[in-house]
């Protein structure tokens, strides 16, 4: 447990340097993931209550959680390649739709002019994002070839190309408006959104999965934090700042940019399946620009090239619509149906909000949540001295 | 050959709305290299404002197309100002997402404006269909669509080369600093161009739900179409929007008309995605366009 892949800094400091925790007398200690005492009680409270709340919440707020560590995944997967390499992407959609049909198509048996392989969940998810992986991989020689806003002018070209695919392959999503069943989590013939009973528990679906989707997050959320501090990672970084400059202190330009392109289709395939599988039955207009502007608004509202602000990020986007609906009981003036006689509906005003949180992030706080965060932090860090 | 030439006719009024749109990209990027995505949602803007000062105002159609422009290049020149004016100086990516967020923002007030039903523009032509030539046919509202959009071309092409104003606005888009070094007011050029972009967004509109066709808030995402014709005439090229929008309007036209044939290779109503392979190709060979100017890398 040396060099700069710990997770946390080593034991020695800690003893010999109490009550010095910003003195780091290792690089490794340095660039650990939590690397002082505070991040480390965050992180291990943070941990126990995710670990206890599912079994005390209702079922649709464990699956509006689930829903975030999904959406944090793919969040996440954005911020690899737009926020930390640079390239903006407005075709993460795609490759979401492509893990969901992906997965679909691997776990589901064959039903009438629908093809399915029947695998089970251990098979389907990985090569869900194995295959957005290949198919980034094989658009990112070309989207490497543009920069700034000709890239995201393409990508968007790739969000309604890919669009029309997933329409007109029907045999493999079910064709526009009809979709398909999305794959079942099933991992040893136990169905992981049913309620099974596992060593004499008798444990929720909504709970296995939430746990599920938990792990997940947290396995992918640490690798994309330890390939940001990585030779992979501060190569990004260069070609984010100047990509000339990077190319030519020897950061290979194209090579790099097919990684990030790689790595945040793994990403956007797996958040994809998974979130599938939360959706029931999935359709092509599932995956369509909106999605895409979503997950931009995640890693803008968040913060950008930051892990935590992805997840900020996402658990915000996704759950702004239930703060909004429970704003309605207060406000006069917001209906929760359609039309009404009111100003607003939830919908609309949510909406309205959503476009205007990405303004006013953009045009007041660039660095999103995490920059709050920030200010908050070394305002207290400092307290009573700040300035 | 006649069914031939009603395609062509089809093809060059489409093109000639995503023309419209297209122009309105193009005065924004000059004038601010930024790339308006808000665009869209103005010319759904145009149309319902058309539509309700001709049906609640009763106003006569013209009047009311005019009224309409005027109000949408307001609606332009206020988002300038409240929202991109704070960018200026700030990375084009974040200018960018700002007029993403502009767009989500006008597209639910049109939702809420319009609901969920099309509205008509309420212009005169209707359905109507001119025959000429033997057996070619036209729709009158296209013929008024294709005409107008040289008009607006012209117009835009005049003020731009012969006004004093239009000098200002290209000496702006040359170079902010110079500009204003030279007493040019360049935060009132930012304002005009989105008045600007406004006002042929809103001729868009019209020219969109006329003959028939009707608007309702997705027209937004057939307007994002004239992002394709941009690319392929050139971001910073009025004379690349008009003949983009036109080589994309026409493409997209014939391969509707040969749907059917197609439609065992590549499926379905693949004229939806026709001007964004285009887009793809003129990507990858020429990312500037036929017209743009090509993009210089200081080292």
């Amino acid at each position: 447990m040396t060099g700069p892949n710990t997770l946390l800094p080593g034991r020695r400091r800690a003893v010999t340097l109490r009550g010095r925790p910003e003195l780091y007398t290792e690089y490794g200690a340095d660039q650990a993931l939590l690397n002082t005492p505070a991040k480390r009680r965050f992180a291990a409270v943070l941990l126990l209550v995710l670990v206890v709340v599912p079994f005390f919440l209702d079922r649709d707020l464990n699956g509006l959680l689930t829903r975030v560590f999904i959406t944090s995944i793919g969040a996440i997967g954005l911020n690899l390649v737009t926020g930390y390499a640079g390239q903006v992407s407005l075709g993460h959609a795609f490759f979401l739709g492509l893990g969901a049909f992906t997965a679909a198509f691997l776990g589901n048996e064959p039903t009438g002019s629908l093809r399915g392989l029947g695998l089970e969940m251990w098979a389907w998810l990985p090569l869900s994002g194995l295959v957005a992986a290949a198919v980034g991989a094989m658009v990112a020689p070309l989207a490497a070839r543009v920069r700034g806003l000709y890239l995201a002018i393409l990508t968007l070209g790739l969000v309604f190309v890919g669009d029309h695919i997933f329409k007109e392959m029907r045999t493999f999503t079910g064709g526009p408006g009809i979709g398909r069943r999305a794959a079942a989590p099933i991992v040893g013939g136990l169905d992981l959104y049913r309620r099974q009973t596992i060593l004499g528990v008798e444990i929720a679906g909504d709970v296995l999965y939430y746990f599920l989707c938990l792990i997940l997050l947290l396995v992918l959320g640490v690798a994309a934090r330890n390939l940001a501090r990585s030779k992979t990672g501060r190569s990004f970084a260069a070609v984010r700042d100047r990509d000339i400059a990077a190319e030519v202190m020897g950061v290979p330009l194209v090579r790099t940019k097919v990684v990030a392109f790689t790595i945040s289709s793994f990403y956007a395939g797996i958040c994809g399946a998974l979130l599938a599988v939360m959706y029931g039955t999935i359709v092509p207009e599932n995956f369509g620009l909106l999605l895409s502007v979503d997950f931009l608004a995640m890693i803008l509202i968040g913060g950008v090239a930051t892990i935590s602000g992805s997840i900020v990020g996402a658990a915000f986007v996704v759950l702004m619509p239930r703060l909004v609906q429970s704003l309605t009981d207060v406000l006069p003036f917001i209906s929760r149906g359609g039309g009404g006689g009111a100003l607003l509906s939830v919908d609309q005003l949510q909406g309205i909000l959503f476009g205007a949180l990405i303004v006013g992030f953009l045009v007041l706080e660039p660095r999103g949540l995490y920059g709050l965060w920030l200010r908050v932090r070394n305002y207290w860090k400092a307290w009573p001295f700040s300035y | 050959m006649d069914d031939l030439l009603t395609v062509l006719i089809r093809g060059l009024a489409q093109g000639s709305f995503y023309a419209l749109v297209a122009a309105g990209f193009v005065v924004i990027y000059r004038a601010t290299d930024v790339v308006n995505f808000a665009q869209p949602a103005l010319m759904v803007m145009g149309a319902y404002f058309t539509a309700l000062f001709r049906h609640n105002y009763d106003l006569p159609f013209w009047l009311a197309v005019l009224a309409a422009i005027a109000v949408v290049a307001m609606i332009g020149a206020v988002s300038e100002r409240v929202a991109l004016r704070p960018m200026v100086g700030q990375p084009p990516f974040s200018a960018a997402m700002v007029t993403v967020g502009l767009f989500l923002v006008l597209t639910i007030v049109a939702n809420r404006l319009i609901g969920s039903n099309v509205i008509s523009v309420g212009d005169p032509w209707g359905l109507e269909t001119a025959v000429f030539a033997g057996n070619v046919r036209m729709r009158v509202a296209d013929g008024w669509g294709i005409g107008l959009t040289i008009v607006a071309f012209a117009a835009v092409g005049l003020f731009l080369t012969r006004s004093r104003v239009g000098l200002a606005m290209r000496a702006t888009s040359l170079d902010q600093e110079v500009a204003l070094a030279q007493g040019v007011n360049v935060g009132r050029m930012f304002g005009l161009s989105w008045a600007m972009a406004g006002g042929l967004a809103g001729l868009a509109g019209m020219v969109y739900g006329s003959g028939g066709t009707g608007v309702d808030p997705t027209s937004a995402f057939v307007a994002l179409k004239a992002l394709p014709v941009i690319i392929l005439g050139g971001l910073d090229s009025l004379k690349g929007a008009y003949i983009g929008g036109l080589v994309i309007g026409v493409a997209e036209a014939f391969t509707r008309a040969n749907a059917a044939s197609l439609s065992g290779v590549v499926g379905a109503n693949v004229d939806v995605v026709v001007p964004y392979l285009i887009m793809l190709i003129v990507l990858m060979v020429r990312p500037y366009g036929l017209f743009g100017t090509p993009e210089v890398q200081r080292v």
